[in-house]
This record gives structure tokens, C-alpha cells and sequence, in this order.
């Protein structure tokens, strides 16, 4: 069965990569697609029988990547879709679906009868003492994120066949997407690291290709190349981290690493001078790894920008799975964080620092998908906190609740991207909950979950976190709580502002408003589903997750030291901190309730009261700007000094150039000795002769 | 002063320049250029002779009997090409005698 949840992604995955393939060969018959296309198409689009007679050819679309500029999605819809294109879409999402069953049944059965499971599929390793197999870890925290995995992936391609519906690549894409699935399902059901990094590495391929899908766009190529550095510097100190734990123990596989960490404790590494203790080295490094796959701050710059892929991938990628990919390592790893007390005050403080900064930035953005992301930024940093304070299971409810509202709230994103014919600007929307009523509906309830609203799945998990912050005795706690406190108002700030500004008040573009229609049937499916898990997530799984059933429900894959009495405290904390985030959300409602829908002079007063602040926030601190200054110019300056001096002048001038120029300066001059006149050889001839007698003379016997 | 082997040897020596500075100073005529030759082969017969005398060895002025022989041979020859040249050509020039140039 866990066979089946894991490799039915990849099956669909293939089948929908060959169906691409075949599309692509009819598409361009013999030909290189990338070569002479124009040509090919036209010549051969009449004669290429099933394969979409295609008399403007995919460059089409290639030729005029600016032609709409401010059109983010622009599908091409001139183009004919792919061959196959159903096929592909009802295999992959079929399989996802069944996946899913699957998965719900594991989740049963792995939750509340405890059938664990570690399933050898194959051997990997034999080196030395080292074996390592290829093997599927199932217990109570691989089958949560199975059941988030595939239930948000199995929604999402089912909503992508209404939103990609005019886009000619589908097969493509639904192979990507199930090619993504089946890479997120390997590192959750991960036995030894070595399968979590190529997991690991297998969504972040997933992500570049499908951040990059439109690959005409230049800004799309621009992010995909961003996601993808910025996750390596974060992967380099994953696979640091992987070494080090080698090094430390002999062995890669959970198990092993598990029953010889307490033997750890107290070690240290002698590194350059300096005594460090193994364990704390060890964590910091795999955290750099989640810093990366979960956008923390310092390392958030690409979640942003991602947002230039398809709707789907925001929703499927870059909020519900992917990026929860780093807070599932630090809970699959508890035994180890555990025993690092400075690692888990790291922890502790990126998440805080997270979560306060990507709300504040969140406040200002007026585009809808980015609204969303820093929100997902902020919502990491959440988890991060609860899962510094070593509070697991309650940073593990919030990633369960968070992928159900926040995937709710992407792909409700999408269908008034879609409504409004991919315009993305909350400035030019309003008063849409006339033209859209069944996705307002599903974006208020998201809203309402994501801002923390009294028993949706939100508040649950986001009160605990805050609690979880309140009675621990982490040092970076106390900045923590405020810092999640405080972010707390500005989440059901700009979740309100978004809500205020796209759907109520009067439409801001006649034309966009005019134009909105409902999404099909296919889309708002999803979104109801969501939107079901989004309001009763909360209520139903709150006790396994944070209340006695802990211990019961998760058994061994979470570990808690003998002196972390998180959750036990977190009944003991008075009423005012369980008031106070709801507080803090209806401080936020009412101020955007103010601003954007009694009073819409004031946030305009505001911004010209102080416009460092607002440029300071719209410019999103300045980090990508930064970036470009420290890592980005000194990079190129330095690539364009080894280019030109290193390579250019020293290597080929010195070397293959160099020589060949020196061998035309002698051909050159030895050419003018050819005159043609006898005379001249005939002496050339003598001297030698006279040379070579010398030489026979003198040094011959 | 008796006359040794360094006369004739010098003789020799200065004939054999004069042979070399005809073959390529001459900017005229090839007929020049097979004169050097002569000249040359005029240079080693006297040393030939020079040494067969000093060494009261026949041989060497039997090899250069040879020698002479080969010499009017060669200039034989090279006249003949000479002729049938100039005929083909129309000079025998050396400054026009560049044809091996590639």
C-alpha cells in the first residue's frame, strides 16, 4: 500500500512525460522544436495529422514574450493544446486521487493502531561498514504529511484542469506536477538521510521546472534560477550537516543516528581553534538546509518570486508541501534538536524573525499572489518557533492546518486571477464578491482560518504555537512570543486588506469587473474541499496534536526530552494569553476594517506620514537589493575578473592562443625565407653542409 | 720560400670562397652560377692533388681525374637545361629564375 501512495505520482508522472514527449515529436515532425521551428511548423503543420496542425507553432507565443505585459499568466491561447492532453491530466489526477484514499486509510491505520512500518525496497549503499537501504519509513509523522502531500496535490490537479485548461503544454505540466508529488513523498517517508537529500533535492527540480513552466516569460526563467541558487545555498549546508552526522556516527540511516545521539551529547568538534559542541554544528548545518526549503529569513528571497509559476504550483509548491518540507526535517530529526539546546534557540529566533518580517512586508504588496506568499513566509516562521521551543506536534498541527487554508487561500488566488484575466493587482479589483460569490465565500473562510478566527483550523494551531512560545524556557522565547504576537495583528492586517480591497467596496476597473465570471466546476470543487478541512481541521485533530493524545498519537516519531514539559504547560498558561491572539486578530481586522472600508484616506496619510517606512516595507527591506550588492555584483565582478583576466588573459594567452600566436610569428618569418631564387638555396644549402661537417669534425667521434 | 702544403691548401681555401660568393652574389646570370660550381670543384681538385702529393698517395689525383671528368659531365648537363630554358623562357636571368617560390 505505501508502495502504491508513493510510486502512483511517479507512474503518472512517466505516462504524462511520455504522452509530452509523443505530443512534442507530432508537434515538430523530425525536427529539432528549438531549430528552425518557424520553418518546420509551417511547412509541416497541414500534414502532421493527430498532432494539432499547428500553423503558428509554439513560437508563436516565444516570439512576442512582452507582447502583455501586465498579463502574469499569459497562456497563449492562440496555440492548439497538445495531443493528449486529457489523457494525461485524467491519469495523473486519478492516480493522485487514489493516493490519496490510500493515504487517509495509512493515516488511519498508522495514527490509531499504530501499525508503523519500514518497508525495504532496495538496496542502495554497500560501502565498508555502511549499508544502506532504499526504504520507506512509515510512522505517525510520515503519514500527516502523506495526508497533506496528497490530499493538496490531488486537489490542485484536479483544480489545474480548469485553470490551465488554454494553456497548450498540460501533459507537461501534470507530469511535472506528479513528478513533484512523487519526490515530496519520497522525503517524507525518508529512512536514512542520503533518501531525504535526494528527496530533498527532487522538489527543488520540481520547483525550478515549474516556476520556470512558461519558460518564454524571461521573469519566470529569472525566479526559477533564483529558487534554485538560493535553495543550494541552503542545500550545501544540508549535505554539510548529512556529512557531519556521517562523521559523527558511521551512519546515515534514522534508526542508528537515533539510538546514538544521547551518546553525542558533550562531544565536540576541534575545528580551526575552536572546541564545538557535535550536536549543536550538526543541527545548525541541517537547519541551514531548512532555512532554504522553508524561505526563512535571509534565505526567503526566492518564495516571492516563485510566485511567477502557475497558480496550482503556488498553491501546491510554495505553501502547502515544498516549503514545509524544512519543518518536517527538524520534527523527523527531534531526537537530535532535542539534544542542541543553541541550535533550537536558532531555531526559535529565525522562525520569530520570519514570521514578524514577512507580516510586515506583507502589508504593503499589492500584488495577490505575493500577499499570499509572504503570508506562507511568515505562517514557516510559526512552525519554526514551535518547533524551537520543542514543541513538534504543535508546529506539525500547524503545517497540517496551514496546508489547507493556505492552499485554499492560493488557489482562491487563482480563480480571480482567472476571473479577472490574470490581472493580479488588488488596486485594480473591488467589489468582486457580486461577480465571484462562491470563491469570495471560500477566500473568507481561508481567511478567517489563516487569521486565526475562534475554531477554525488557524486558531487551534497558531494559539498553541503562541502559547508554546509563552511557557517556554528557551532563551529566544520571550522574543519569540512578541514577535509571533505581534505578527499575529499584522497576518489579520493584510489578510483583511486583502480580502477588503479584492472583493468589497466599489470595483476599482470597470472593464476587469465587467469581465469576471465564476471559474468552471472543476476549480471551486477544490476549493470547497478545502475550505471543509480549513474550518474543521482544527476542531477535530487538536487534541492529537497538542493536547494528551500527543504522546498516544505520535508515539516514537517525535521525541521530547525528559525536561521539555511544552506541552503539558501549554493548559497552564492564564486566560488573558488565550485571549490574546484573538485580540491581536480583531486589532488587525478592525484597523483594515478602518482603512480600507470606512476610512481609505488614512493608509494613503499614513504612507505619506512616513514614506521611509513604506518604501522600507514595499521594497521588502531591501534584501534583494542587499543581495545584489554583497553576493550578486561582487560574484559577476569576480566572474568577469576570472573571465577576462583569468581566463582570457592568462590561461589562453599564455596558452593555446599564446602558442599559436607565436607559431604564425615563426611560420611568418620563415615563409620570407622562401624567395624562389636558386642562389639563395643553393647557399642555405652550403651553410649547412659546412655545418654539419663542423659538427662531424669537432664533436663527431 | 719553398711552396708547402698551406699554399696550395690556401689556394684551394680561396677558390672555394670565390666559387661560394659567385653563387650568391651574383644578381646576373646563371652561366655565373655554373662557373662557381666549376670553381669550386676546381678548389677541391687542388686539394686533392695538394694532399695526394703530400702523402704520396696516387689515389687522390686518380679521384680527382675523376672529379674533372664528373665536373665537365655536369656542366654539360647543366648548359643543356640552360639552353632549353632560355628558349622556354626567354631569359636566363637569375632575378627571373624564381619559380620555386610557393
Amino acid at each position: 500500500m505505501y508502495q502504491a501512495i508513493v510510486f502512483l505520482p511517479l507512474l503518472g508522472c512517466l505516462i504524462a512525460g511520455l504522452i509530452s514527449l509523443v505530443g512534442a515529436r507530432a508537434r515538430f515532425p523530425g525536427a529539432d522544436p528549438a531549430a528552425g521551428a518557424e520553418n518546420s511548423t509551417h511547412d509541416l503543420g497541414p500534414h502532421t495529422g493527430g498532432g494539432a496542425p499547428s500553423p503558428h507553432g509554439a513560437h508563436a507565443a516565444i516570439a512576442h514574450p512582452t507582447s502583455e505585459p501586465t498579463a502574469h499568466d499569459d497562456h497563449a491561447a492562440h496555440e492548439p493544446a497538445a495531443m493528449g492532453s486529457l489523457p494525461a491530466e485524467v491519469v495523473t489526477t486519478t492516480f493522485l486521487f487514489i493516493a490519496m484514499v490510500l493515504a487517509w486509510i495509512a493515516f488511519v491505520r498508522v495514527g490509531f493502531f499504530h501499525e508503523d512500518a519500514r518497508i525495504p525496497l532496495l538496496p542502495f549503499i554497500f560501502a565498508g561498514d555502511l549499508k544502506v537501504d532504499w526504504a520507506l519509513r512509515v510512522d505517525t509523522l510520515t503519514a500527516v504529511m502523506l495526508v497533506v502531500v496528497t490530499t493538496v496535490s490531488a486537489l490542485v490537479h484536479l483544480y489545474s484542469i480548469g485553470y490551465m485548461a488554454e494553456d497548450p503544454y498540460r501533459p507537461r505540466f501534470f507530469s511535472y506536477l506528479s513528478l513533484f508529488t512523487f519526490a515530496m513523498l519520497m522525503l517524507v517517508t525518508a529512512d536514512n538521510l542520503v533518501q531525504l537529500f535526494f528527496g530533498w533535492e527532487g522538489v527543488g527540480l520540481a520547483s525550478y521546472l515549474l516556476i520556470g513552466f512558461w519558460y518564454h516569460k524571461p521573469e519566470a526563467n529569472a525566479a526559477a534560477i533564483k529558487a534554485f541558487v538560493v535553495n543550494r545555498i541552503g542545500d550545501f549546508g544540508f549535505a554539510l550537516g548529512i556529512f557531519a552526522v556521517f562523521w559523527a556516527t558511521g551512519a546515515i540511516d534514522l534508526d542508528t543516528i537515533f539510538a546514538q545521539a544521547p551518546a553525542l551529547a558533550g562531544k565536540t568538534i576541534h575545528y580551526l581553534g575552536h572546541d564545538l559542541d557535535t550536536l549543536t554544528v550538526i543541527c545548525v548545518l541541517l537547519f541551514m538546509g531548512a532555512m532554504g526549503k522553508s524561505a526563512q529569513f535571509l534565505l526567503h528571497t526566492w518564495l516571492p518570486d516563485a510566485m511567477e509559476g502557475p497558480t496550482p504550483v503556488s498553491a501546491l509548491i510554495h505553501a502547502a508541501t515544498m516549503v514545509t518540507a524544512g519543518v518536517f526535517m527538524v520534527a523527523r530529526l527531534s531526537p537530535l534538536f532535542e539534544l542542541a539546546p543553541h541550535a533550537q534557540a536558532l531555531v526559535t529566533g529565525v522562525g520569530a524573525m520570519t514570521a514578524f518580517f514577512a507580516a510586515t512586508v506583507g502589508l504593503v504588496q499589492n500584488d495577490i499572489k505575493r500577499i499570499v506568499a509572504y503570508s506562507t513566509c511568515s505562517q514557516l516562521g510559526y512552525m519554526f518557533v514551535a518547533m524551537g521551543v520543542g514543541a513538534y506536534s504543535v508546529g506539525m498541527f500547524h503545517l497540517f492546518t496551514h496546508a489547507f487554508f493556505k492552499a485554499l487561500l492560493f488557489l482562491g488566488s487563482g480563480s480571480v486571477i482567472t476571473a479577472m484575466h490574470h490581472e493580479q493587482d488588488i488596486r485594480k479589483m473591488g467589489g468582486l464578491k457580486d461577480r465571484i460569490p462562491f470563491t469570495h465565500a471560500m477566500m473568507f473562510i481561508g481567511t478567517l482560518a489563516l487569521t486565526g478566527f475562534p475554531l477554525t483550523a488557524g486558531a487551534f494551531s497558531k494559539d498553541a504555537i503562541i502559547k508554546a512560545a509563552f511557557v517556554s524556557q528557551n532563551p529566544v522565547a520571550p522574543f519569540a512570543f512578541a514577535a509571533t504576537v505581534i505578527a499575529a495583528a499584522l497576518t489579520a492586517f493584510y489578510s483583511w486588506r486583502l480580502i477588503f480591497k479584492t472583493f468589497w467596496g466599489a470595483p476599482n476597473d470597470r472593464e476587469h469587473y465587467q469581465a469576471a465570471h465564476e471559474s468552471p466546476k472543476v476549480m471551486l470543487i477544490p476549493l470547497a474541499v478545502l475550505a471543509v478541512g480549513s474550518i474543521l481541521a482544527g476542531y477535530v485533530f487538536n487534541d492529537l496534536f497538542t493536547g494528551h493524545g500527543v504522546e498516544e498519537f505520535f508515539g516514537a516519531s517525535l521525541k521530547f526530552a525528559p525536561g521539555n514539559h511544552v506541552l503539558e504547560r501549554l493548559e497552564t498558561v492564564g486566560w488573558q494569553i488565550e485571549l490574546l491572539p484573538v485580540v491581536m486578530m480583531l486589532l488587525g481586522l478592525g484597523v483594515a476594517y478602518l482603512f480600507y472600508r470606512r476610512r481609505p484616506d488614512l493608509p494613503v496619510a499614513l504612507a505619506r506620514w512616513n514614506p521611509a517606512l513604506y518604501r522600507f516595507l514595499l521594497n521588502k527591506w531591501y534584501f534583494d537589493e542587499l543581495y545584489d550588492a554583497i553576493f550578486v555584483r561582487p560574484t559577476i565582478w569576480l566572474g568577469r575578473l576570472l573571465w577576462r583576466g583569468g581566463d582570457g588573459w592568462l590561461i589562453d594567452g599564455f596558452g593555446p592562443d599564446g602558442v599559436s600566436a607565436r607559431v604564425l610569428d615563426v611560420t611568418r618569418n620563415v615563409i620570407r625565407m622562401q624567395t624562389g631564387y636558386l642562389y639563395h638555396y643553393a647557399f642555405a644549402m652550403l651553410i649547412g653542409a659546412a655545418f654539419f661537417i663542423t659538427l662531424f669534425t669537432w664533436w663527431g667521434h | 720560400m719553398a711552396i708547402g702544403l698551406g699554399h696550395y691548401l690556401t689556394v684551394g681555401a680561396i677558390l672555394f670562397t670565390l666559387g661560394i660568393f659567385g653563387i650568391f652574389l651574383n644578381r646576373k646570370n646563371v652561366i655565373i652560377i655554373l662557373m662557381s660550381i666549376e670553381l669550386i670543384l676546381l678548389a677541391v681538385n687542388i686539394n686533392l692533388v695538394a694532399f695526394s702529393s703530400f702523402l704520396h698517395d696516387l689515389v687522390g689525383q686518380v679521384f680527382a681525374l675523376l672529379v674533372l671528368t664528373v665536373a665537365a659531365a655536369e656542366t654539360a648537363i647543366g648548359l643543356a637545361i640552360l639552353a632549353v630554358f632560355f628558349r622556354n623562357r626567354g631569359s636566363i636571368a637569375v632575378e627571373d629564375i624564381n619559380l620555386m617560390k610557393g
